[in-house]
C-alpha cells in the first residue's frame, strides 16, 4: 500500500493508554478545546460569534494535524477553511444580517433533531475509525509521515482516481454555480417588469413609470427592502 | 550552541526585526512621499531630518485614551488588532534571509503554504474590527476587505504554486537553493501578479478601497483610537515587510546575487526587500485609488488569467528542460 502505512506499527503492546507521552496529552487537550469551541459555535446566539468560534474550531483541527506531523494538511486546513471559507461566511453574514448582540430568532426549532443527527453521525464516524484502525499506532518519532513529499506521493500514486473524481465534482459545482446565477438573473428580469407594471401606481415605486430604463434594472425594487432587513 | 538558547535567540532576532523594520519603512514613507511631492516631510523630531518622528508618534498613540464605542462588541473590538498583527510576526519566522540553516527563524517543510495561510488569517482582524465597531462605515470597510481578499487570494496562490512547480519544493529555503538566474525572466509575470495581489491584500494604495478616507472615513479602523489604532498601522507596515521579503524569496532569488553570495547573502535579501518597499511607497504616491468594481475586474479578468498562463508556461518549460 502507500508508503504512509510503513510508519504505522500494529504493536499495541509497546504503547499503552496508561503511559501517555507529552504529544498525546497535548493532542487530547487541543482536542478538548476544539470540541468545546465547536459546541459554542452551534449553541451561541450571536451569529458572528459563531463564525469566529468556528475559526477556533478549525484552527484547533489544524493544530491536531500538526501534532500528527501532517504539516501540509494542517497549513492547507488553515489556508482553505480559516482563510477563505470563514471569510466568505463572515462576508455573507455582514452582507445580510449581522446584528451586534443576541439574535432571538437564531434559535432553531429543530434543536433536538439536529442533536440526534449530530450524535448519530459522530457515533458512526467514531465506530468506523475505531474499527478500521483498532490498535494501529502512528510512530511520531520517525520521519514525518505527513510531510508534503509523502502526502503528494501517496495522493498522486495511490489515490489519484478519487482525487480526479473530486476535481470533476468541484468543476461541476463551479459550472452549477455559474448556471444558477445566470438563470436567476434572466428569470428575475422578466417578471420584475410585470410586477413593476402592476404596482406602478403604488407610492413605493413612484418613478418607475416615468423612467422606462429603470424597468430593466432587475434588483431595483428589492434592494431597499433587503437593506432594511440587514441591520 | 545550546538548543534552547539557539531557539530563543532566533525568536528574539525575528521579534526585533518585526518591531524595527516596519518603523523604518514608515519613516522612509514619510520622507520619500514628501520629496516626491516637493516638500520636506518631518524635520524636527530627533534633530536630524526628523528621524524620531515615528517614535514621537508612538508616544502620542500610547498617551491617547483607548475608546470603545458604547454599541460595540467589546471583546471582539479589543481582540481585533492582535489578530491583525500577530500573523505577520509568524510569517517573518519562516522567511530565510541567507543561505544555510542559520539564517531563517524556523525551517518549515511546507513554507509557502504556511506563509500564505497565515497571511490570510490577518485579514480576519480587519473583518472583526469592521463588524464589532457598530458603525456603518466600519462595516462597509469590512465588507470591502473581505471582497478584496477573496478576489486576490487566488492569483497569489496560483503564482506561488508556479514557483513551487519550478523549484520542485514548497519549502522557502528549498526554493532558494534551487534558484537560477534565468528564473527571473521565466517567472517575471508571476512575480508582478504576486506583488500586485499582495499589495491588494495589504490594502495599500492604489488598492486601498477598504479604507478609502473620502468615502468611508477609515473603513474598519474608523472607531479605533490610541494604541489599538497604532497596532493596525503597524500591521500594515509589517505586511509591507513580509510581502517584499516574500517576493524577494520567491521570485527575485533572495540571497543570490552577482557576487558575494557566501558571506553577504543577507545583504542581497535586505537590499532587494528595501527596493521593493520603495516601489510600494512609490506606487502609493503615483496612482489614484481604484474603484471597487475596477478592483474586482482587475483581479478576475487580468491577474487570474495571467497567473494561470504563468503556471502553464512553468509547466511547459519544466517538462522541456527535464
Amino acid at each position: 500500500m502507500s508508503p504512509t502505512y510503513a510508519t504505522l506499527t500494529t504493536a499495541a503492546d509497546t504503547h499503552g493508554f496508561l503511559s501517555p507521552t507529552g504529544v498525546e496529552i497535548v493532542f487530547l487537550l487541543v482536542g478538548l478545546v476544539t470540541f468545546g469551541a465547536a459546541l459554542v459555535t452551534v449553541t451561541t446566539r450571536q451569529l458572528v460569534h459563531a463564525a469566529l468560534w468556528l475559526v477556533v474550531t478549525l484552527g484547533g483541527l489544524a493544530v491536531e494535524y500538526l501534532l500528527l506531523t501532517a504539516e501540509f494538511i494542517a497549513w492547507v486546513q488553515v489556508l482553505i477553511y480559516v482563510g477563505s471559507v470563514v471569510v466568505l461566511l463572515l462576508f455573507g453574514l455582514m452582507l445580510t444580517r449581522a446584528p451586534i448582540g443576541r439574535s432571538p430568532d437564531a434559535d432553531s426549532g429543530n434543536r433536538w433533531a439536529a442533536l440526534t443527527v449530530a450524535v448519530a453521525s459522530a457515533a458512526t464516524l467514531v465506530w468506523v475509525v475505531v474499527d478500521a484502525f483498532r490498535t494501529t499506532w502512528i510512530d511520531l518519532d520517525g520521519p514525518a509521515a505527513g510531510s508534503t513529499r509523502v502526502t503528494g506521493e501517496s495522493l498522486f500514486q495511490n489515490w489519484v482516481l478519487p482525487f480526479e473524481a473530486l476535481s470533476v465534482l468541484l468543476l461541476a459545482a463551479l459550472v452549477g454555480a455559474i448556471v444558477l446565477s445566470r438563470k436567476a438573473k434572466a428569470e428575475s428580469s422578466s417578471p420584475s417588469v410585470n410586477s413593476r407594471a402592476e404596482t406602478g401606481s403604488s407610492p413605493s415605486a413612484p418613478d418607475s413609470r416615468n423612467h422606462p430604463i429603470g424597468r430593466n434594472g432587475s434588483s431595483e425594487g428589492t434592494e431597499p427592502a433587503e437593506q432594511e432587513g440587514a441591520r | 550552541m545550546n538548543d534552547a538558547l539557539d531557539v530563543t535567540l532566533r525568536l528574539l532576532i525575528v521579534f526585533v526585526v518585526f518591531l524595527t523594520f516596519p518603523l523604518l519603512i514608515g519613516q522612509t514613507e514619510h520622507k520619500v512621499m514628501a520629496h516626491m511631492q516637493g516638500r520636506l516631510g518631518p524635520m524636527y523630531a530627533g534633530g536630524f531630518h526628523g528621524w524620531a518622528q515615528l517614535v514621537a508618534d508612538g508616544v502620542k498613540f500610547a498617551q491617547k485614551e483607548d475608546v470603545v464605542p458604547a454599541g460595540a462588541d467589546r471583546r471582539i473590538f479589543q481582540l481585533a488588532p492582535a489578530v491583525a498583527l500577530l500573523p505577520y510576526l509568524l510569517v517573518l519566522l519562516a522567511i530565510p534571509i541567507g543561505p544555510g540553516e542559520g539564517a531563517v527563524g524556523e525551517v518549515i517543510d511546507a513554507g509557502i503554504f504556511f506563509v500564505l495561510a497565515v497571511m490570510g488569517v490577518g485579514v480576519l482582524g480587519s473583518l472583526m474590527a469592521g463588524w464589532a465597531s457598530a458603525n456603518k462605515f466600519s462595516l462597509l470597510g469590512g465588507l470591502r476587505t473581505a471582497a478584496q481578499l477573496l478576489a486576490y487570494e487566488l492569483p497569489m496562490l496560483l503564482t506561488a504554486a508556479s514557483v513551487a512547480m519550478a523549484a520542485g519544493t514548497v519549502s522557502l529555503p528549498g526554493i532558494l537553493d534551487a534558484f537560477e538566474w534565468w528564473w527571473l525572466p521565466w517567472q517575471i509575470v508571476g512575480a508582478i501578479v504576486f506583488f500586485v495581489a499582495g499589495l491588494a491584500e495589504l490594502q495599500r494604495p492604489p488598492f486601498d478601497m477598504p479604507v478609502a478616507d473620502s468615502e468611508i472615513i477609515f473603513g474598519a479602523y474608523t472607531e479605533y483610537t490610541g494604541l489599538r489604532f497604532a497596532l493596525f498601522l503597524l500591521a500594515e507596515y509589517a505586511g509591507i515587510v513580509v510581502l517584499c521579503g516574500l517576493t524577494t524569496v520567491l521570485f527575485l532569488g533572495g540571497w543570490h546575487g552577482p557576487w558575494g553570495a557566501d558571506g553577504l547573502g543577507w545583504v542581497w535579501t535586505l537590499l532587494k526587500t528595501a527596493v521593493l518597499a520603495f516601489i510600494v511607497i512609490w506606487l502609493r504616491v503615483t496612482y489614484p485609488r481604484l474603484r471597487e468594481d475596477q478592483l474586482q475586474k482587475l483581479s478576475w479578468t487580468l491577474l487570474v488569467p495571467l497567473s494561470l498562463a504563468q503556471i502553464a508556461l512553468t509547466g511547459v518549460v519544466k517538462v522541456v528542460i527535464q
